[in-house]
């Protein structure tokens, strides 16, 4: 446990001279589930596929259980992965696809068999065997396409976004059903998304990326509710994310109120952004909040209410409320102390994107 | 669209069909299974075992199972290697391969009679080179090489269509599976390119078993194919019913070979390989 399962080091990539990866370094400990989480273009998709060796980097390594991995090619790689859009061999049946791989290393027809048997019914398809592949439905085939690659006992198992062509109530089913599978099987789990619900769901490790940069890795927890900068804030759930000036420790001025917070160590009268989620705005009594505004827009969720509130600056603050104020009634915002998340501002985009790593 | 407005729109097709196919079809059984004066014979299909008749069968499905293969070993690593290329470069050279089929067929073959021609061009440029001559006009290698240049477009096509139709991912997830290159070849592509395979031995073989124009043209004459057995008798011979004989019997064995090919794709696909 002490060494990572997989170490990229310093990784740099470009395509027809465009960066995609720039000097990225990451681990991945044995036996955790890391998503990669970013918008389209982020790299995240890149990443996987040099860990899976469908691509070289530019510059630096990849490191797998010690070994550097490389120049190896995926055929040689203790891994497997499982493609966005299963990528099943449609000529064969289902037992064949599951074979595959057993097949070329060249295991015994009973170990094979029972392989497929236990794949099977570890992804609930039991009694598959020989149908085929083309008949079955989109969740099913994602389901094949992970019993042929684990039948392989791979010490890491890529997926690239494995759930992105399956409907909402599928995906949700197939989230529950990966998290069984990885406690059930031991492997560890690189997973890739851009759904940040699916990312919080099912990860232990949460890597957003943004341009190429790793904007910041941590447990769900951690990247919901401090986020580090303006990016992860706005990528990973709804959230206000204001301008305000940190007076002292502990204590933030936005537009013009003093804000009780626990951030400390940003110094004196330095100007900062803050992140405040909707569900952790309070509203009270004008009188009793330290901002005061006006409902303007009202819409009731199921869960909650979705409220926006103009202060008079003119800020709209997005708020989750169970109780419910009217369009045009006067009301306090109330924030409790470590509900309110400071972040440095960037001094410029670059820096937003690379300056989170330390 | 209701039902009476799909009939009529089929009805040109319907006349199309019994005007060109069925009729003609009809007509050539017609004369093929009776005589000059109209009696019912079988004479004209056996006329097939005639030493002359069955030679020039035999030579024929020669050429054209020899020019088939040549295509298909030119064609398939072609395919493979336009499937690698970006859709602009693999269409391009796609487009071509396929640009002499704009030109007309006769004139293409009559052009390879001039550039292989004993004084020909390519004869004149390798004497000029001090080199040995070509000649091969108006022997077999000229009718095989007609036919592969005239039917490689036909085999290139249809395999090409189906590779570049795998999902790279698909070749991947065989590569991750532990395949090495021949593996990925021997049991992903060339099973899933069957179809394609197929297709473009039946676009081949079919026209490389008939033709009489490439064996006219380049055989000078002198190497008598089913083909030309049976244009000579429609038009030199002018005995129509000999020529119709032979027709359907070339016609039986077309359907016999396209049976078997399509047995071996049902049969064959995802294990024979």
């Amino acid at each position: 446990m002490s060494q990572p399962l997989i170490d990229l080091v310093n990784i740099s990539k470009s395509f027809d001279g465009e960066l995609i990866l720039d000097d990225l370094n990451l681990s991945v400990k044995e036996n955790s589930f890391v998503t990669l989480l970013g918008p389209s273009g982020c790299g995240k998709s890149t990443t996987l596929r040099i860990i899976g060796g469908f691509a070289m980097p530019d510059q630096g390594k990849v490191i797998f259980n010690g070994e550097d991995i490389t120049r190896m090619p995926p055929n040689k790689r203790q891994l497997n992965t499982v493609f966005q859009k299963y990528a099943l061999f449609t000529h064969m049946t289902i037992a064949e696809n599951i074979a595959f791989g057993l097949k070329i290393k060249g295991k015994s027809k009973d170990y094979i068999n029972d392989k497929i048997k236990y794949a099977l019914k570890l992804v609930n398809l039991d009694g598959y065997e020989n149908r085929s592949v083309e008949l079955l439905s989109g969740g099913q085939q994602q389901r094949i396409a992970i019993a042929r690659a684990i039948v392989n006992e791979p010490k890491l198992l890529l997926l690239d976004e494995p759930l992105g062509a399956l409907d909402l109530k599928l995906r949700q089913d197939m989230q529950y059903e990966l998290i069984r599978l990885k406690n059930e099987l031991g492997i560890t789990f690189v997973y890739v998304t851009h759904d940040q619900e699916e990312a919080l769901t099912m990860s232990d490790t949460i890597v957003v990326m943004n341009k190429g940069y790793i904007q910041q890795m941590g447990t769900p927890e951690q990247i919901y509710n401090e986020p580090e900068n303006a990016f992860v804030a706005d990528f990973i759930g709804e959230s206000n994310i204001v301008p305000g000036i940190m007076l002292r420790d502990e204590l933030v001025e936005i537009f013009g109120a003093k804000f009780a917070c626990v951030d400390k160590g940003f110094g004196k009268n330095k100007p900062v952004d803050v992140v405040i989620r909707p569900e952790d705005i309070d509203l009270v009594d004008p009188e009793k909040g330290t901002l005061e505004g006006v409902v303007t827009h009202l819409i009731f969720k199921g869960v909650h209410y979705e409220m926006e509130v103009t202060t008079p600056d003119g800020f709209e603050w997005l708020v989750h409320s169970t109780d419910m104020f009217p369009v045009g009634k006067k009301v306090g915002i109330h924030v409790d102390p470590f509900d309110i998340q400071i972040m440095n501002k960037p001094a410029s985009e670059d820096e937003e994107a690379v300056g989170v790593n330390e | 669209m209701n039902k009476s407005t799909k009939q009529v729109l089929a009805f040109p097709y319907i006349i199309w069909m019994v005007g060109f196919t069925v009729i003609p079809l009809l007509m050539v059984f017609y004369y093929g299974l009776t005589d000059r004066s109209g009696t019912f014979t079988f004479a004209n299909v056996m006329a097939i075992m005639a030493e002359d008749h069955m030679k020039a069968l035999l030579l024929s499905f020669a050429y054209s199972i020899v020019s088939t293969i040549i295509c298909l070993l030119i064609a398939y690593p072609l395919a493979m290697i336009l499937r690698t290329r970006n859709i602009g470069t693999g269409s391009f050279v796609v487009f071509i391969f396929i640009l002499p089929m704009w030109m007309n067929f006769l004139l293409r073959t009559m052009a390879w009679q001039t550039l292989l021609e004993k004084n020909g061009v390519i004869n004149s440029i390798l004497t000029m080179l001090h080199l040995p001559t070509l000649n091969i006009i108006n022997t077999p290698a000229a009718i095989v090489l007609g036919m592969v240049y005239n039917y490689l477009p036909f085999m290139v096509l249809p395999i090409y269509n189906v590779l570049a139709k795998i999902d790279n991912n698909v070749i991947n997830a065989a590569r991750d599976l532990g395949a090495d290159n021949f593996q990925v070849f021997s049991k992903i592509m060339l099973p899933l390119s069957v179809p394609g395979i197929i297709s473009g031995i039946t676009m081949v073989f079919v026209p490389a078993l008939t033709t009489f124009v490439i064996s006219n043209l380049l055989g000078g004459g002198k190497i008598l194919l089913i083909g030309n057995v049976i244009e000579q008798e429609f038009t030199k011979g002018s005995n129509w019913n000999l020529g119709a004989g032979l027709s359907i019997v070339l016609m039986i064995f077309i359907l016999i070979s396209m049976t078997l090919i399509a047995k071996y794709d049902s049969d064959g696909e995802g294990t024979a390989f």
